[in-house]
């Protein structure tokens, strides 16, 4: 093979592989039906963002250490980056983009991470929030080994944690003022002046 | 980082699990949490033709207790082992250990039997499986057989099991009796990393009250796990007491780990020596409230 050949781009091609076998999965993602067909050998965070298009969670190491892909599975966090997306097929998932309201309103823990600082550069900020907000389903008040080990799995190289931490103890703040606020007793509360008026 | 090209089954039943299996010419690998196999792909230190995927045999989705053993089926993750009041009643060595299984997230879909068809000499449950002298349960299109914890880790990542066979059970026998404690002690870089070190103990009371005997495994110290018989160094010694230096002493002695990037052997051998006391403290302190209750 001379260099001219190969720049006529003569070089013989390796022989295309294949092409692989697709399997359908099913999926429940942030509450919608999505349906995707990937090869057996596609990563759950790769179908997550790639086939359907939901690029919040991020991809990290890819190799189970750092937490950036954290999703939760059936309500509980695991990594997606270790799970084949046909082996999800039937679950029920929540990413980073399902956590706040239909409205946009933050949920307590993404707006606890805004209001403490809980972010730099936002990359790890996806697991840690899908992490905490199971995290604060199981542990309602942590203390903070609580916190601590609540986070222990994501990875952070920006903030140092001590904001994540502190963020983690004003989620389950939030979440506690916001049930009080929308409690019946409150309601009623708060419909008294509207009454009187 | 991404997995080779790969055949996929996901089998309903046992049988067709292990018809799977027993499939000719085909180098197939069992998935049940994936939390090993799956980064093993992805950095292509395993390319199987075919991964048998089991988290649909959620008969095997199991946490019990029968005839002196905790019973752990192949698909309970890691979370519901320690999650299980009666497991931790049983054997309270299981949920010590288990805490340092990995991170929560890891824990909330890997499951136990697969850490130990794993075979990692950092694994945790390995080590707790041979200080327990517990057994795991295989089956193949062949038939079943059951093989001692003694005789199943062959090395790092080898185990006694053949290529076609199924782990379908490991069985840890609950803890014996009034009078024996257990203990878990480990050290590694951050939480929820490879452990540089780790001890699983068992430790019993006499009659009088004085130290019966005690045993250890350690993790990361060997190509699998090394348990270690403690009785000659704390035999007849007072339970509550804080430190057991000939029992450290005899624990360094007999570990040889090899050096890595996280760790010299001396300073291995010298954490095995602290978590050897650690745990042994903590096995004593959990034998005398057995004899109280």
């Amino acid at each position: 093979m001379s260099a001219a050949e190969e720049l006529r781009g003569e070089v013989p091609r390796a022989e295309e592989p294949p092409p692989e076998e697709l399997h359908e999965v099913r999926v429940v993602v942030n509450g919608a039906a999505r349906t995707a067909r990937v090869p057996a050998r596609r990563l759950l965070s790769d179908c997550i963002r790639h086939d359907l298009r939901l690029t919040g969670t991020h991809v990290g190491c890819e190799h189970g250490v750092c937490g950036a892909c954290t999703i939760l599975l059936d309500g509980a966090p695991v990594r997606s980056c270790l799970l084949l997306a046909v082996s999800a097929d039937g679950a029920d998932i929540t990413t980073v983009e399902g956590l706040a309201a239909p409205d946009g309103t933050l949920s307590p823990v993404q707006q606890a991470f805004s209001e403490c600082h809980g972010l730099q550069c936002g990359f790890c900020t996806p697991g840690f929030l899908t992490t905490i907000t199971a995290g604060l389903r199981a542990v309602a008040d942590p203390d903070d080994e609580q916190a601590r080990e609540m986070i222990g799995g994501n990875l952070c190289r920006c903030t140092g944690y001590q904001n994540i931490l502190a963020s983690v103890h004003r989620a389950a703040e939030i979440t506690r003022e916001r049930a009080a606020s929308s409690s019946p007793a409150a309601t009623k509360r708060a419909a008294a002046p509207a009454g009187h008026a | 980082m991404k997995p080779r090209p790969l055949g996929y089954s996901r089998p309903e039943s046992v049988a067709e699990a292990l018809a799977a299996l027993a499939a000719p010419g085909v180098e197939a690998k069992v998935l049940a949490g994936g939390q090993s196999l799956v980064p093993l792909m992805s950095l292509r230190l395993a390319a199987p033709d075919v991964v048998v995927d089991i988290n649909r045999l959620t008969e095997l989705s199991y946490v019990r207790v029968a005839d002196g053993q905790v019973r752990v089926g192949a698909l309970a993750r890691h979370a519901e082992v320690l999650a299980s009041p009666a497991a931790a009643a049983a054997q309270p060595l299981l949920p010590k250990a288990l805490r340092f299984v990995a991170h929560p997230a890891i824990r909330n879909r890997g499951t136990t039997v697969g850490s130990i068809v794993h075979a990692d000499p950092a694994g945790e449950m390995p080590a707790v499986l041979a200080l327990l002298g517990g057994t795991v349960c295989v089956a193949s299109a062949a038939g079943t057989r059951s093989i001692p914890a003694g005789e199943f880790f062959l090395g790092p990542l080898e185990s006694a099991m053949e290529p076609d066979e199924l782990a379908t059970e490991v069985q840890f026998p609950v803890l014996p009796g009034p009078a024996a404690g257990t203990g878990f002690a480990e050290i590694s870089r951050r939480r929820g990393d490879y452990a540089v070190c780790g001890v699983a103990a068992m430790a019993w009371l006499r009659a009088d009250g004085r130290i019966g005997g005690a045993k250890a495994a350690y993790l990361s110290m060997a190509p699998s796990p090394a348990v270690i018989d403690l009785t000659e160094a704390v035999a007849g010694g007072m339970p509550d007491a804080l430190s057991f230096p000939a029992a450290a002493s005899l624990a360094r002695s007999r570990l040889q780990p090899e050096p890595d990037i996280h760790a010299t052997a001396r300073y291995r051998r010298q954490l095995a020596g602290v978590l050897t006391e650690r745990a042994l403290v903590d096995a004593l302190a959990e034998a005398r409230e057995t004899i109280d209750a």
